[in-house]
């Protein structure tokens, strides 16, 4: 039995220690926002948070997440708010969406090491996460939307 | 004549064995009673229980899963593996029967309570250095844990080197008993520093290279060896950081096992951080960094390191933008959501590879290890983890990721063999676990 909390509730699971983090969420906790996308940590996808700072869920096996906090797209704000979600909504930046969460989760993590990322920034921390629908450029925008709104800045980004 | 010299030479010999024997011999001391544990005063114990800590003697006395302390677990050595004794006050398995005296002549000479002499697997060569006030409340300490009944494991060690006689050679050779002599030309800090790092905390024990028989070389102190695995880098001016280790960022990895200018600590030295020093005082903690930072000659060696990190910065954005190809594709996929950075300093917990000696060492050991199995979120940094690759990449992406790295991020020369060596580390690795 494996014990974490996830979205701020209190999880034990009984599957192998070994385990992939992302099927555990997947399937045994039934969120489903969390895709799988190539299964070797390549394409950003199935990015969580574990103790606030992103990771490939699908290269990290259950235990090393044993007793530490993991955030999923569905906890990253309780209402869907977040400003990242906010501004990926105005500027319509998905496409397919099957990307977008992990995208979402990136930015949520980059944002808090970069609170005002230039695009070099942008495609260094986010060139791990892939969009087949070359949605690349909106996910810029809202991104430096949703940073000016976390600064706090009159503009609109 | 021929009978004569025979004879004499029988006689020699003989005189050599006796004289051996004599060197070799040492009594055994009387077995006690296991004493009380309330018999030890517990401010006695609970300062052993900080030495004990700072000298990690559970990391190798303690077998993974088994009890504190009941020993079991299994040193690989050029000579075979060796196992740790019951170090538990049980008296039959364990050192219940130990005297004070038999306690104190097991670290200061390598010799048991029964007379046997030790292996210098067990690191007496350091903990001859221990003053005496410290060697009781070790014993305090030890004598005050729950007994566990375990008989120590056999040895893979074969012939000659199984002879425990033998040792007192090795001794003679290479042992200098003695506890700590302060140097006078040296503040009280260093000295406190070097009686840990020499003595209780042995870092010699991993950081300098050893001789055939297993012995520190004396003339190489800290001058980088191999350790299960891993490579433990040079502590002297030697160590290939590309900005050399400060007092100041040696005090933040030793107490936190991070540095914001070298990164994180990996492998048994995660170990030694958050299960051992993290539990000493942290003016210690601070001795040791004042000890290592004279040893490397750091304050001859910081010049000019704001430059060598914004140059190291400046790189971290390479794999991304202008610099296509397949080697940067698979950088900026796999390493760039972490590892990239910005501005003056690198954020801390955004380790920068272009400082890392992971890719300056001569060898990619240490590159590779930490890609094939991440780091957890107990090692290194609290609370930051990287996940291990070693089911996501082939041996020939980190081989690329490892050239494409040294390539891009140090002007020395490339690793060679990387794909063969990636695999040898590959299979090593699997086999420990």
């Amino acid at each position: 039995m494996t014990t974490f909390q996830v979205n701020g509730r209190t999880v034990a699971v009984d599957v192998a220690p070994d385990t992939p983090l992302l099927w555990v969420l997947r399937d045994e906790i039934g969120l489903k926002g969390t895709k799988f996308g190539c299964g070797i940590g390549m394409c950003g996808a199935c990015t969580v948070h574990v103790e606030g700072r992103a990771i490939r869920s699908c290269i990290t096996p259950l235990d090393a997440v044993a007793g530490a906090t993991v955030t999923t797209i569905e906890g990253l704000d309780p209402d869907g708010q977040h400003p990242l979600q906010k501004a990926w909504i105005k500027t319509q930046a998905p496409q397919c969406g099957y990307c977008q969460s992990g995208q979402i989760m990136q930015a949520a993590s980059m944002l808090k090491d970069f609170p005002d990322p230039t695009d070099r920034d942008i495609d260094a921390v986010m060139g791990g996460s892939l969009c087949r629908c070359m949605a690349y450029i909106r996910i810029r925008k809202a991104i430096k939307i949703a940073a000016a709104e976390m600064r706090g800045d009159a503009s609109n980004g | 004549m021929v009978k004569r010299i025979l004879i004499g030479f029988a006689a020699l010999v003989a005189l050599g064995v006796l004289g051996f024997a004599l060197l070799a011999w040492r009594p055994a001391l009387d077995p006690i009673d296991p004493p009380a544990a309330a018999s030890f005063p517990p401010e006695l114990t609970a300062r052993g229980e900080v030495l004990a800590a700072g000298g990690y003697c559970a990391t190798c006395h303690t077998q993974k899963g088994g009890k504190p302390y009941a020993g079991g677990y299994g040193l690989p050595t050029p000579f075979g593996v060796i196992y740790s004794t019951n170090i538990t006050p049980d008296p039959d398995t364990g050192i219940g029967r130990w005297s004070e005296a038999a306690f104190a002549r097991a670290m200061h000479e390598g010799v048991a309570r029964d007379g046997s002499h030790l292996f210098p697997a067990f690191p007496f060569d350091h903990f001859t250095k221990l003053s005496g006030d410290d060697l009781e409340a070790l014993y305090a300490y030890f004598m005050t844990r729950a007994p566990v009944k375990a008989a120590p494991r056999r040895n893979t060690v074969p012939f000659p080197f199984n002879v425990r006689a033998l040792q007192a050679g090795w001794k003679l050779l290479f042992f200098k008993k003695g506890t700590y002599e302060p140097d006078a030309a040296k503040s009280v800090e260093w000295n406190r520093g070097a009686y840990l790092a020499e003595g209780l905390s042995h870092c010699g024990a991993c950081h300098t290279p050893r001789n055939l028989l297993g012995a520190e070389k004396a003339g190489d102190a800290y001058g980088g060896a191999i350790v299960e695995g891993w490579i433990a880098p040079a502590l002297t001016d030697a160590n290939p950081a590309p900005v050399s280790w400060a007092q100041n960022e040696l005090f933040s990895y030793l107490m936190s096992g991070t540095s914001v200018l070298h990164g994180t600590a990996a492998g048994s030295m995660s170990e030694v951080v958050h299960d051992g020093l993290a539990k000493l005082p942290r003016s210690d903690v601070n001795a040791i960094a004042v000890y290592f930072a004279d040893i490397d000659s750091s304050s001859t060696r910081m010049a000019g390191f704001e430059a060598t990190v914004a140059k190291a910065v400046a790189s971290s954005g390479l794999g991304s933008r202008q610099d296509y190809g397949a080697d940067a594709h698979l950088y900026l996929a796999a390493c760039g959501s972490c590892h990239y950075n910005r501005g003056a300093m690198p954020v801390a917990v955004r380790p920068e590879l272009a400082l890392n000696s992971a890719l300056t060492l001569p060898e990619p050991t240490n590159f590779v290890k930490v890609v094939l199995s991440g780091i957890g979120l107990k090692d290194g940094m609290s609370g930051v983890m990287m996940p291990g690759f070693a089911h996501a990449l082939s041996d020939s992406d980190i081989g690329r990721l490892a050239a494409y790295l040294r390539r891009t991020r140090t002007d020395l020369p490339a690793w060679t063999d990387l794909d063969a060596k990636v695999t040898a580390i590959r299979k090593e690795a699997a086999g420990s676990q």
